[in-house]
């Protein structure tokens, strides 16, 4: 049924792109395309649509910390431009306004400040939180209510998850010994993530978990925790590696020092890339139909958009998994009790 | 805010939250519900172990139940076997006796038979003997009534002295 559909309308698409639509957009292809890259990225107000020519935005307080002028906070929404009310680089606040790739600038540019702002991605943590909060909590409550019976609810829905990850994530990379020490870290850091990969996927939902900042907080985590809890034996293959002559040892101990930040470096960009990637192919299936402004086009894009979607589903659980593991594993090569493999 | 230069508020913002989510679940999520999985897991595990338990001891029970009546069988054919041997050999035994005790008694008539028989042979002995000498008495008598009779018989004993 579904392929049928998907055919004709492919077939449909070739067909009425020959016969070609008046173009009746006004402005260049940018524009058509111009929202793509301000979705993925962060924004100091949430801008969900556009009616006309009224913008439906969530202004959202701007924090600003400068050494001479002290904190400030004020809304996103004292940069709009009177006329046009959008965002403005030539709307100066406080000294501050917001240029064209959104990002807090100074009036005088020699000033240093520090950007705390509230911004889209902020406030879509804010939501991931609440739900992440949200769900746990009444889950746990069945725990506290009415231990030892079957779980329920949102219990039933959690359970299999956080038993997934405590024994096929935790239990064989960390070894029974040090797992429950990590289990609660990386159950978070799974259930972060992935909560916040789903809801990154609702329309003009913020693009959090694809964020580099998030990616590079988290990714700092597990390399603080892994080092924190190297024991002996991982510094000593770090710095002295066993089995290796010592000239070659010249080597082998930059590549290991280097190899302590490779690991952290690969899970933010791996997040990163996946989820950024993702939204980037969903807009642009969208873009094609502003672009080409057919209906065929629309129909086909719209069932890849679908199809997308339900990847980017597969992908969001699966980017949870393997941030998770390779956390897990980084962890567990630090508090490995050696067997030496050599 | 570039799209791969991490920004100082967004990490700072992210790491807060993220620690307050950690902190907050950790604390009201993970341990009851880790602690209650366990615990759950434990008592699935004693569960089934006692099942296993019990389940050996069924086997064993009716093990041995099989056992004690395999025994008592045995048993029983032992009982019938020797009792019948038993009675078997008290039949023999009062047939043995029987016919010795019917060969005694056979014996005992026969010897009284015997004495009976002899005792009366006797008495006709006795009889037929004093038949016989009152016969010859009164042959006798007949005989020598007359002395005639009397003097040839003195005659013919002193014949036979003479010859002698």
């Amino acid at each position: 049924m579904l392929r049928k559909f998907l055919s004709i309308s492919l077939l449909l698409s070739v067909i009425l792109l020959n016969v070609s639509f008046p173009v009746l957009a006004a402005g260049d292809g940018e524009s058509k395309t111009g929202f793509i890259l301000p979705h993925v990225m962060d924004n100091y107000e949430w801008h969900f649509a556009t009616i006309g020519h009224t913008h439906v935005t969530l202004p959202l307080p701007v924090i600003v910390y400068s050494p001479d002028q002290g904190l400030e906070v004020f809304m996103s929404s004292q940069f709009h431009d009177h006329e046009t009310h959008e965002i403005s680089e030539n709307v100066v606040v406080n000294g501050y306004y917001i240029d064209k790739t959104y990002k807090l600038k100074a009036a005088d540019s020699s000033r240093v400040f520090y950007d705390f702002s509230i911004t889209k991605n902020v406030a879509m943590m804010f939501i991931i939180m609440a739900v992440i909060l949200f769900l746990m909590l009444s889950a746990a409550k069945h725990y506290r209510k009415s231990p030892g019976t079957a779980p329920k609810g949102i219990a039933s829905f959690i359970e299999p998850i956080v038993v997934f990850v405590r024994d096929e994530i935790a239990l064989p990379n960390i070894g029974h010994k040090k797992c429950l020490k990590f289990t609660p870290y990386l159950l978070t850091l799974f259930f972060f993530i992935w909560i916040g990969n789903l809801l990154g996927l609702f329309p003009e939902a913020a693009n959090f978990t694809g964020n580099i900042s998030l990616t590079f907080t988290l990714a700092i985590f597990t390399f603080i925790i892994t080092n924190l809890n190297g024991n002996k034996d991982y510094w000593k293959h770090v710095f002295a590696t066993p089995g290796v002559p010592a000239p070659l040892l010249l080597i082998i101990v930059p590549v290991e020092i280097i190899g302590l930040f490779t690991k952290p470096f690969a899970l933010m960009v791996r997040l990163f890339v996946a989820i950024t990637a993702g939204h980037i192919v969903i807009l642009s299936f969208i873009a094609l139909i502003f672009v080409f402004e057919s209906y065929a086009v629309g129909v086909a894009s719209t069932i890849m958009v679908v199809f997308i979607n339900f990847i980017e589903l597969l992908v969001a659980t699966i980017q949870a998994y393997v941030f998770t593991l390779f956390s897990a594993m980084y962890i567990g090569l630090a508090v490995a009790e050696h067997e030496h493999h050599h | 805010m570039g799209l791969i230069t991490p920004g100082l508020g967004l990490i700072f913002w992210s790491a807060l939250g993220f620690l307050i989510v950690l902190f907050l679940l950790s604390k009201y999520a993970w341990k009851p519900i880790l602690a209650a999985l366990d615990e759950r897991e434990k008592s699935i595990e004693s569960a089934l172990k006692s099942a296993e338990q019990a389940r050996n001891e069924m086997a064993n029970l009716k093990a041995e139940n099989e056992k004690i009546v395999h025994e008592a069988k045995i048993e029983r054919d032992e009982m019938l076997h020797r009792a019948s041997e038993t009675a078997k050999q008290i039949i023999e035994e009062a047939r043995v006796k029987a016919q010795a005790d019917a060969g005694k008694i056979l014996e005992n008539a026969k010897a009284a038979i015997e004495t009976e028989k002899r005792a009366a042979l006797e008495e006709m002995k006795v009889q037929v003997g004093m038949l016989s000498l009152e016969v010859a008495e009164k042959l006798l008598k007949k005989k020598f009534a007359t002395d005639a009779a009397q003097q040839a018989l003195v005659d013919e004993l002193l014949k036979d002295v003479k010859m002698n």
